[in-house]
């Protein structure tokens, strides 16, 4: 078991960050960490990287309690911070080669697994600049390089794509994915398309309780409300579509589209009543924003208890 | 530990604040010791090295928190102290590193007035009247004096995200320490405990090493200030976990 978190609970002074939340994440799992802001995410992290200590519970990271072995779970944690604070006076390669160093890595392997992860990262262009003369993407790059240099077996990245650009975003996730191959990765984000397009498994937190840990597929599934915006060639009466038991509810959208907010995908049941009634569709489609329709369920329902 | 000792030194030498600290500390010093009529060796008549000891502390009490003021402030303020603490590092590692550092720095600006001894003792007449034993003991006393100041001023970084915060409490804890509580030790309200609070103040532990006298309890009472300092700035650090 990588990481094993069991009835952790953080109190900042009378509000619960953390609250009795337990989780597991086994050797080679990739894990989304989602929650809104302010939800516990980063305050967990902060917890099994042995910054913070917990105000109740057991967390072991790599095998070791955070809290009686914190300099064996660092040695083998790879860690970026939320905002990746960075010595930004210091050099690519020199700040490298500075956090190789602290993991007690010296002569040819340091200097091999600095070369390394200039390559892996893709910062060959950006080695010899000083830090603070990076764009925002490379900067996220040089943070990934520093978490990943002493080749921790878990990697936990706290919200590594936030303030990028859409392309930037792509790269990192990318970049997220080749280095997972046989590391224990748990990263934080509030994107779910994020966790979609990285990893399975995603745990979803919401002040600071655990509201889903499943993976995506069955969470969507979980939801049975699918949302599907169909677009005509002329806007059709939507009672002809209120027949079908799996539709819930139609809404008329700009451009003579409808959406449908339905319990499994009936694409094709849409498709044909529309056939049967010469309507003609020129376009249909599963609206991608059910994930956040679902996040959004899932952090705001329960919040009475 | 070596790793932060050698990165912070790095730091220092990239930023021009090693330069900027040494020149101003030697040209400043050099100005008393042998320009400034009233301070002047040459106008003086005795071959000693006076002006360097007893303004030493003085140029230290500004230049060393100018040194250490960024410490653990810029750390804070950039966040990279979230980074460093969860490296595989102990508080104490961190701590002594940059203590270690920041002294490293002083010493290598005070190596260089050794030209001035060497300047003083050529100058003697005969050659080489000049009491030894009372430079090298100030010389010592010089070196403690820096190493408690740098602990101040790394404990008064450790406090605040403000650099200018942390120079300003450095400066002032410096001086009251240094001379401060032996001005204050002359008031006649306490009298029957001015060499009490004096003893406690640094200057008079510096001025008995001065006289080339090393005694162990004043060595180990400016030892055992800068150690409190770092216990103190220990126990800042660590408040993170209460």
């Amino acid at each position: 078991m990588s990481i094993k978190i069991s009835n952790l609970t953080k109190v900042f002074g009378k509000q619960n960050a953390v609250d009795n939340i337990s989780f597991e994440v086994e050797e080679g799992e990739i894990v989304g960490f989602l929650g809104p802001n302010g939800a516990g995410k980063s305050t967990t992290m902060k917890i099994a990287n042995c910054y913070l200590p917990p105000t109740s519970g057991i967390v072991e990271v790599a095998g070791y309690n955070v809290t009686e072995q914190p300099l064996l779970v660092r040695r083998n944690t790879g860690y970026l911070p939320e905002q990746n604070p960075l010595y930004t006076d210091m050099y690519v390669h020199e700040y490298l080669q500075f956090a190789g160093k602290i993991h007690g890595l010296s002569g040819k392997t340091l200097k091999n697994r600095v070369g390394e992860m200039i390559s892996l990262c893709g910062l060959e262009v950006e080695q010899n600049k000083k830090i603070e003369a990076l764009s925002k993407g490379y900067r996220q790059r040089v943070g990934l390089a520093q978490s990943l240099i002493h080749d921790p077996k878990v990697l936990i990245l706290d919200e590594p794509t936030t303030g990028l650009d859409p392309n930037q975003i792509v790269e990192i996730r990318n970049l997220i994915k080749n280095i997972s191959k046989n590391k224990t990765v748990i990263f934080s984000t509030h994107i779910m398309q994020e966790v979609q397009a990285i990893c399975n498994r995603v745990i979803v937190i919401n002040k600071g309780k655990i509201v889903a840990d499943d993976n995506i597929a069955s969470i969507l599934k979980g939801k049975n409300e699918i949302i599907i915006l169909a677009e005509f060639e002329s806007l059709p009466n939507p009672d002809v579509f209120s027949s079908l038991e799996e539709v819930k509810g139609i809404e008329i959208k700009e451009g003579s589209k409808l959406e449908f907010t339905v319990s499994e995908d009936i694409r094709s049941k849409i498709m044909k009543v529309a056939a049967a009634n010469d309507i003609l569709i020129i376009g249909i489609q599963v609206e991608s924003s059910n994930l956040e329709n679902i996040f959004h369920q899932l952090t705001t329902v329960k919040q009475d208890d | 530990m070596i790793e932060i000792i050698k990165k912070e030194f790095n730091s220092f030498l990239s930023s021009l604040i090693a330069y900027i600290v040494i020149s101003v500390f030697l040209t400043g010093i050099g100005l008393f010791m042998w320009v400034f009529p009233e301070t002047s060796i040459l106008n003086y008549g005795y071959a000693d090295m006076e002006a360097l000891f007893s303004f030493g502390p003085y140029v230290l009490m500004f230049l060393i928190p100018a040194i250490t003021m960024r410490s653990f402030s810029e750390e804070y303020k950039s966040g990279t102290i979230e980074w460093l603490l969860t490296k595989p590092l102990t508080d104490w590692n961190i701590i002594l590193g940059k203590y270690a550092a920041g002294l490293l720095l002083v010493v290598f600006a005070l190596i260089p007035t050794g030209v001035y001894y060497y300047s003083v003792y050529q100058l003697g007449n005969p050659v080489g009247n000049i009491d030894s034993p009372a430079v090298i003991g100030s010389y010592i006393g010089l070196l403690l004096l820096s190493a408690v100041f740098t602990s101040v001023g790394i404990c008064a970084s450790a406090m605040t995200r403000n650099q200018i915060t942390s120079f300003v409490v450095a400066v002032f804890l410096s001086f009251i320490l240094y001379s401060g509580l032996s001005s204050l030790a002359a008031i006649n309200v306490w009298a029957e405990f001015s060499v009490f609070i004096e003893k406690i103040g640094i200057v008079y532990h510096y001025n008995a090493l001065s006289r080339g006298l090393i005694d162990t309890r004043n060595v180990f009472y400016l030892l055992s200030l800068s150690t409190f300092m770092l216990l103190v700035t220990k126990l800042i650090i660590g408040s993170r976990k209460w």
